[in-house]
């Protein structure tokens, strides 16, 4: 038999069941809208960086070191200068007090000398602030900021002991974005006046930056400049450094995307298999008649093989054609997260794999319920007690769990590129669904058993239809849990994040925190914070150090060590230890002996490769200080407290040049803000930063990286809907039959509304209520396990998610059956629904 | 005269809740090719069954039939389909007709199946014999019980099978639409030549044949 025939036979058999039809194609239609979107984004992405890496680091080429250049690093950055552009900055954290208000805030000083940027612009309100801020020594300050704390151009700023006027707020500069607007506002000011800010002092976390235009080739220049780099401590970025990393963490978060998409992918995947089962088995008298008259198993099953790719494509052109206009959406979402300006264009290769791909997965998912084919006989038509052909279970459908089992990962390892991942990926995946099905199943047999003579006729006959033939019950506990479980789970490790923030509060006594205090600050700095009504819970100096040696070696052969050499290291001393840190080898010793014995992280001593017993021999500003690892300590890091890798006993760095922490706790925000404003406005060095800040920031950066989880969440929910919508539509035949059976039989209209509705609100309620308890599940192993947080949430987000999930499936449920009601008894009785 | 159908000690039992039960026991029979002939019995005696072994739609447990010369037992599914397509015709209680296709469509299937070139001229007479020209191009949904029927019966004869099984052929339909459909059955069965089997409870039905064979429990009588 010829192909055309059975492509003509296809066609032909698929014409009078389009309409519904074209809800399994909506399956198909969401996931690859979201994967074509996020694909072509994806190469948005890639064309964009590599159009505006210049303007993302704004020169040629960036040097940058933590410490100022000693005097071979000077003259190298000189001899660059001769035949370059040359920008200066310093950046470091500290307080701004705007003074107009009393707001005080912990922002990234920016302290700025040249041209800089080369490449794109420092964008101010009003336009034209930026040429001049250096030579009219004022600030501009980040628009979030200015917004915040209601500052106006004209206002002033105080950095340090020094106020500046506001010259413009800064709306965009090279590299800025929504996030480190929020973690760390900025301020720019001239670097002319920095010596005036009083900021530049020992312990200033200081980075020193600068920005080069050359005229020759900046890589090779680096390549050539590599042992004077070294030597130096300067560490260069060129434009094709940045193109790459930023093109790195960019083709991560659209991988990361396009996994999510690729949920709703697989949500519609079953949506069209559960379409597809019953499909053919609407198509059993069909298939029956055409084995009758000659056709083949072979052939019926492609007939229906063609139909279902034809659907396949249909769905993923449609769903390509839809991805194009999201991709349009994308910038503005992930506006907040990205650093620069997306501009989007058409992308032939994003389409092409989103048709391959809903084109696969239709027959791929499609193959498993196509197999019952091969099961029916054409002795359905003499009589339909033969439907299902013999019971033995088809050895075929190992070949197709085995398809549908590499697809998955095959699509997983195509994104992640790693084999583990991509393992966890795939058995999380199956666990998901195992589970759900399970549950479903479990719900269903547990119905059955429950339900009881004695109810009203409404309620059994609702609770009936979740486990009688044909019933829906495990497609949609399945696509609408696993859109519910991924909703909450985000809702929950967002909720436990926040929690440990605020527990870690209350178990360490102490919720804000003054650091970069000078010795001479200290005692009115004191007395400050006792006048406020606060107490001090803790005073820690903290003394910076570098490695010199280990174990008599300067030039250690461990990476990670090696790496440490060339940092500053923050430490302590003191006689005891505290209450987040416990001694897990060696012995601790408050006091120093003749070698003092200090205390490493174990942790991180043992990345370092150092052991008990090891002699450390650091420089504590310019002085050698010899000592041995005499303890390694466990250290709980996720408190609200000061924690060091290496602690001194007392005896041995009281004399070194030193500044201090002081951590004390506020009652209220409103007596943290007065006492910030107090303390800045006297002490403009000291930076200040307090839990609630802490809260806002992490509530605000969880909320951007929720607001883009969330979109993506809304493909699966979206999928889950049209799943409902295809599952009740094609439930809804049978439900026509049955409800024009009771209205014949005296059942009034109310009667099977009642139990119309009954049905879908039990089935929203169980798959809403299955979906929490899998994010239950999953967002308590990841807060126990992943995070080691404990495990607390709020339980009104969730059940309000519920009742939106009940109260949605019960609308489309009811909405998509109407019918029902309104279809004349006497049609169906004459079997012509 | 030739046998077209010739059943051999046939025996055909099934499994339930555990028990062999017997539909069919010992049956031996044969068809001559152009005969009439009707299998009938009560409800449950085995007719249906043994209707869809001569068919071809199902095996026996044991015993013979021999169709068109064809020896069904050994042959594998897709041989019974390719026998069904070239020898065999159906006619089915509840019409059976594709809802899908169009009247015309649903005659054309057998005939596209082998490859014919003018399977849609040959279907449009065949309606229009059964008095259908002016509805081929509607669908089963569309036409009454006694259409769907006489639709079904020019599928049944676009073929033009030497052996045509007619399960229930007028059960479904009012007595005038009966007579109708039933002259149009023989009608045809004399023109072509093909061999008729009718599985009926209608014994008027079955006095209009040459041969009526009887079964009762699985047995001939």
């Amino acid at each position: 038999m010829s192909l055309p025939w059975i492509f003509r036979m296809a066609y032909r058999d698929s014409r009078r069941n389009r309409s519904r039809l074209l809800l399994f194609m909506g399956s198909i239609t969401a996931g690859i809208a979201a994967l074509v979107a996020i694909y072509s984004f994806g190469y948005d992405l890639q064309r964009n960086v590599d159009d505006q890496a210049a303007s993302l680091i704004g020169a040629d080429l960036q040097l940058a070191t933590n410490h100022k250049p000693g005097k071979a690093g000077q003259e190298f950055l000189d001899s660059l200068q001769k035949t370059a552009n040359r920008s200066e900055e310093e950046q470091f954290g500290s307080m701004a007090l705007f003074t107009r208000t009393g707001d005080t805030r912990f922002t990234q000083i920016r302290a700025l000398h040249g041209a800089y940027p080369y490449y794109g612009d420092l964008e101010t309100t009003p336009a034209g602030a930026a040429p001049k801020f250096q030579t009219d020594h004022a600030a501009l300050v980040e628009k979030s900021l200015m917004i915040q704390y209601h500052a106006h151009v004209g206002d002033s700023v105080q950095v340090g002991n020094r106020r500046f006027r506001i010259a413009g707020s800064l709306d965009n500069y090279p590299g800025g974005n929504g996030f480190s607007a929020t973690m760390a506002p900025v301020v720019m000011i001239p670097l002319d006046d920095m010596a005036s800010t009083g900021l530049e002092q020992v312990g200033s976390r200081t980075r020193y930056l600068y920005y080069f235009q050359l005229h020759t080739d900046a890589d090779a220049l680096v390549k050539a400049s590599q042992p004077t780099l070294e030597q130096t401590g300067l560490d260069a970025t060129t434009i094709s450094d940045k193109k790459e990393s930023t093109g790195r963490i960019f083709a991560d978060l659209s991988r990361f995307m396009s996994l999510v998409a690729f949920l709703a992918l697989l949500l519609g995947c079953i949506g069209v298999a559960s379409a597809i089962q019953i499909y053919i088995r609407e198509k059993t008298a069909t298939i029956a008649v055409m084995r009758c008259l000659g056709v083949t198993i072979r052939q019926s099953f492609q007939v229906y093989l063609i139909q279902v790719a034809g659907i396949g494509l249909l769905g993923a052109m449609l769903g390509a054609l839809a991805g194009i206009g999201i991709q349009q959406l994308l910038p503005r979402v992930l506006k907040d997260v990205l650093p620069l300006t997306i501009h989007t264009a058409l992308s032939w290769a994003a389409i092409g794999q989103g048709l391959a791909l809903g084109l696969v997965m239709a027959l791929v998912f499609g193959l498993l319920p196509l197999l019952s084919i091969r099961r029916i006989t054409p002795l359905y038509t003499l009589r339909s007690s033969y439907e299902s052909g013999p019971r033995v279970r088809d050895p075929w459908r190992w070949l197709v769990y085995g398809l549908v089992l590499l697809f998955v990962a095959g699509f997983t390892f195509i994104q992640l590129r790693e084999l583990g991942p991509t393992l966890s990926f795939t058995v999380g995946l199956i666990v998901a669904f195992g589970l759900l099905t399970l549950v479903a199943r479990l719900l269903m047999t547990v119905l059955k058993r429950v339900t009881r003579t004695s109810w009203s006729f409404a309620v059994r006959q609702g609770f009936a239809n979740l486990y009688r033939p044909n019933n829906q019950t495990l497609i949609l506990v399945v696509s609408i849990g696993l859109s519910t479980a991924l909703v909450c789970s985000l809702l929950f490790i967002q909720q436990v994040i926040v929690h440990q923030l605020v527990l870690s509060s209350s178990k360490s006594q102490a919720n804000m925190i003054l650091f970069d205090i000078q010795a001479r600050q200290q005692a009115s700095l004191d007395s400050l914070i006792r006048a406020q009504g606060l107490p001090i819970v803790e005073k820690v100096p903290i003394v910076t150090v570098r490695f010199t040696s280990v174990n008599g070696d300067a030039y250690p052969d461990n990476p990670h060590l090696q790496h440490a050499f060339g940092e500053e290291l923050r430490v302590t001393y003191r006689d005891h230890l505290t209450n987040t840190e416990t001694v897990t080898a060696g012995r601790w010793t408050g006091q120093a002996a003749a070698v003092p014995a200090v205390s490493f992280d174990d942790r991180w001593a043992k990345n370092l490769g150092l052991q008990l017993g090891d002699t450390v021999v650091f420089n504590v500003q310019g002085a050698p200080v010899k000592c041995i690892i005499g303890s390694l300590r466990k250290v709980e890091w996720n408190r609200m407290q000061t924690n060091f890798r290496v602690v001194f006993p007392t005896g041995v760095l009281e004399q070194a040049p030193q500044f201090h922490v002081v951590l004390t706790r506020t009652p209220s925000a409103a007596v943290a803000a007065r006492a910030r404003e107090a303390i800045v406005r006297r002490f403009p060095t000291v930076s200040v930063i307090d839990l609630s800040l802490i809260l806002s920031v992490l509530d605000e950066l969880l909320d951007k990286i929720n607001y883009v989880i969330s979109f993506m969440a809304a493909f699966s929910m979206v999928t889950g809907l049209i799943v409902l919508i295809a599952s009740v539509r094609n439930s809804k035949y049978q439900r026509i039959q049955e409800s024009v059976l009771l209205r014949t039989l005296g059942a009034g209209r109310r009667l099977v509304f009642s139990i119309n509705a009954l049905e879908y609100f039990f089935l929203g309620l169980l798959s809403g209520l299955t979906g929490i308890l899998l994010a239950l599940a999953a967002s308590w192993l990841q807060a126990r396990f992943l995070f080691k947080l404990t495990f607390a949430i709020g339980y009104w987000q969730p059940l309000a998610l519920l009742g939106l999930v009940c109260l949605l499936t019960m609308g489309i449920g009811l909405f998509n059956s109407r019918g029902v009601l309104n279809r004349s008894t006497l049609e169906v009785l004459r079997n012509e629904v | 005269m030739t046998s077209i159908l010739e059943v051999r000690k046939l025996r055909k039992t099934y499994r339930s809740a555990g028990k062999t039960l017997t539909v069919l026991e010992d049956i031996n029979f044969s068809f001559d090719a152009g005969s009439t002939n009707a299998i009938i019995g009560p409800s449950g005696s085995g007719k249906t069954t043994l209707l869809g072994i001569c068919a071809g739609l199902d095996r026996p447990t044991s015993g013979d039939v021999i169709l068109a010369g064809e020896h069904l037992n050994v042959r594998s599914e897709d041989e019974l389909a390719a026998i069904r397509n070239r020898s065999v015709g159906f006619i089915f209680q509840n019409f059976q007709l594709m809802p899908s296709l169009t009247a015309l469509e649903n005659v054309m299937v057998p005939l596209e199946l082998r490859k014919e070139r003018d399977a849609r001229p040959r279907s449009m007479e065949l309606l229009d014999r059964v008095g259908l020209a002016d509805r081929s191009h509607h669908y089963p949904v569309q036409l009454s019980g006694g259409e769907q029927q006489r639709v079904a019966l020019a599928r049944a004869f676009s073929n033009q099978p030497s052996i045509l099984f007619a399960d229930e052929p007028t059960g479904n339909l009012d007595a005038e639409t009966s007579e109708r459909v039933v002259q149009l059955l023989f009608g045809l069965n004399k023109e072509i030549g093909t061999t008729l089997v009718l599985v009926t409870h209608n014994p008027d039905l079955a006095a209009q044949t040459q041969r009526t064979i009887r079964i009762k429990g699985g047995q001939l009588v």
